[in-house]
């Protein structure tokens, strides 16, 4: 599985970039199986790290994402709506879900490095 | 058996286009023999086992004396007085103590195994089905019609192949012994390479079956609904003698039954519809969904409910809750789908 380097990763399996846009990790994707529906956040939303922010749906299933730190929706990809396969095939790039502007105490230390996820995600 | 190999969508389009396989050793074998075996089995079970021939089977229903649905299966009539019985695997156990608990006190002559664990299955599904049987078996053997079953030997091992499956599409499910298990797999997969052939998971079961109106013993079926509120009744012969849950079933023609299983549509963009999400008529929550799922060759969503049977008409139509959110759905015509191939008369037959 795809692990970037310049990621860090909530257990949750979100990734959270520099400039605060989140996603999900490549694991994730694969183990959702064919993304078909992204329920996504509206702009604006204030939310706090590890809280519920949006639904991404599969064939099989509804899952819930999790906000990876604590932050405000500046911005969301609307390219989902109806392009939601774009989470599979590149979740690191225009598989992007939302970017958050980051609180001051964000939480962004009680993320996984991308060694403490790749080992959190070998041991599953 | 997994829920997907590569993808849900590419599994399930590989069944509709061309082929896919599914492992469905899971499910149960029951073996019942004995010159008293048919009259035994038509007091328990809804279909006429009066009207198959040797080689040949049909879908049918386990009761309660309630009139509802234990299991629902397809007893194939192997030998003049040897049937197999292919059942859920989550019913294996309740099953054969049913059929245990029923058995007549003189059952001397009626033999009745569970043999659920010695067998291995593959259903092998899709418009290119036929093809694959004439390849592998290079001529020797004449396909099996719909609905019958072939018994031949492979190495020395008894095989059975019958022309049944779950999807709509053509196809065959292969019983085996189970110790041949995983060279079958592999020799249907290796032989199926050029007819396109795709190993498939559950979830993949799940949306092709739904598509067709199957239902799901579990979800669709319980020991709550009967084959006549489901909108089975072609599988219950009411004319036969008695069996169990006829009583029941005859009180609720008479009556009429108060409600119907029915399949519907999301009329607009919605999320994907799941079991057990809240229908609603006029303001009022009337029941849930069954099943539920986005259906990859429609491309929207799909699923089937009990509703009211003065509601119970296509067109109709509800709405759905899906978090909080309500979104319009349209009872539809079954089944949801219309496979392409000639072959779909088959349908109608396992056709449920």
């Amino acid at each position: 599985m795809n692990v970037p380097d310049d990621l860090l990763y909530a257990a949750s399996h979100e990734w959270l970039r520099a400039d605060g846009t989140v996603g999900i990790s490549d694991h994730a994707q694969h183990e959702l199986t064919d993304v078909v529906y992204v329920e996504l956040p509206k702009a604006g939303t204030e939310v706090q790290a590890g809280e519920q922010i949006c639904v991404v749906e599969s064939v099989k299933a509804a899952s819930d994402i999790y906000s990876p730190v604590t932050g405000r929706v500046v911005t969301v990809n609307e390219a989902l709506t109806t392009n939601p396969a774009l989470l599979n095939t590149d979740p690191y790039g225009e598989g992007w879900i939302f970017k958050l502007e980051l609180a001051a105490e964000a939480g962004t230390a009680n993320l996984k490095s991308p060694e403490d996820y790749r080992a959190q995600i070998a041991g599953l | 058996m997994p829920v997907q190999y590569r993808g849900i969508l590419e599994e399930h389009h590989a069944v509709r286009e061309a082929l896919g396989v599914f492992d469905i050793s899971h499910m149960g074998q029951f073996l019942v023999q004995g010159d008293a075996a048919r009259e035994w089995l038509d007091g328990l079970l809804t279909n006429n086992l009066a009207r198959l021939g040797a080689g040949e089977c049909q879908y049918t229903f386990l009761l309660n004396e309630g009139g509802g649905v234990i299991d629902d299966l397809i007893v194939y009539r192997i030998g003049e007085a040897k049937w197999l019985l292919v059942v859920n695997a989550a019913k294996i156990e309740e099953d054969f103590a049913w059929l245990q608990r029923h058995l007549p006190a003189a059952a001397g002559e009626i033999a009745c195994v569970n043999e659920s664990a010695e067998h291995a299955g593959f259903a092998v599904q899709g418009p290119r089905a036929a093809q694959l049987f004439d390849a592998f078996f290079e001529g020797r053997y004449s396909r099996p019609a719909r609905n019958e079953i072939l018994r031949i030997e492979i190495d020395g091992l008894p095989f059975h192949i019958a022309r049944t499956g779950y999807t709509g599409e053509d196809g065959f499910e292969v019983f085996c012994p189970a110790e041949r298990a995983v060279k079958s797999w592999q020799d249907i997969l290796a032989r199926g390479a050029e007819f396109g052939i795709q190993p498939c998971g559950l979830g993949a079961r799940d949306t092709l079956r739904l598509e067709m109106c199957y239902p799901l013993n579990g979800s669709d079926l319980g020991t709550d609904t009967s084959p006549l509120e489901a909108g089975l009744s072609i599988f219950v012969d009411l004319q036969k003698g008695e069996f169990i849950g006829k009583s029941a079933l005859l009180e609720q023609k008479q009556h009429g039954v108060k409600r119907r299983l029915v399949p519907f549509k999301m009329t607009g963009a919605s999320p994907p519809p799941r079991p057990h999400y809240a229908i609603y008529k006029a303001g009022d929550k009337i029941t849930e969904a069954t099943s539920g799922t986005l259906s990859p060759t429609l491309k929207t969503g799909i699923g089937m409910a009990y509703v009211p049977a003065a509601m119970a008409r296509i067109g109709e139509e509800f709405e759905m809750e899906i978090r909080g959110a309500r979104y319009p759905i349209r009872i539809e015509k079954k089944p949801l789908h219309h496979p392409k191939q000639a072959n779909a008369a088959v349908a109608q037959t396992a056709g449920l």
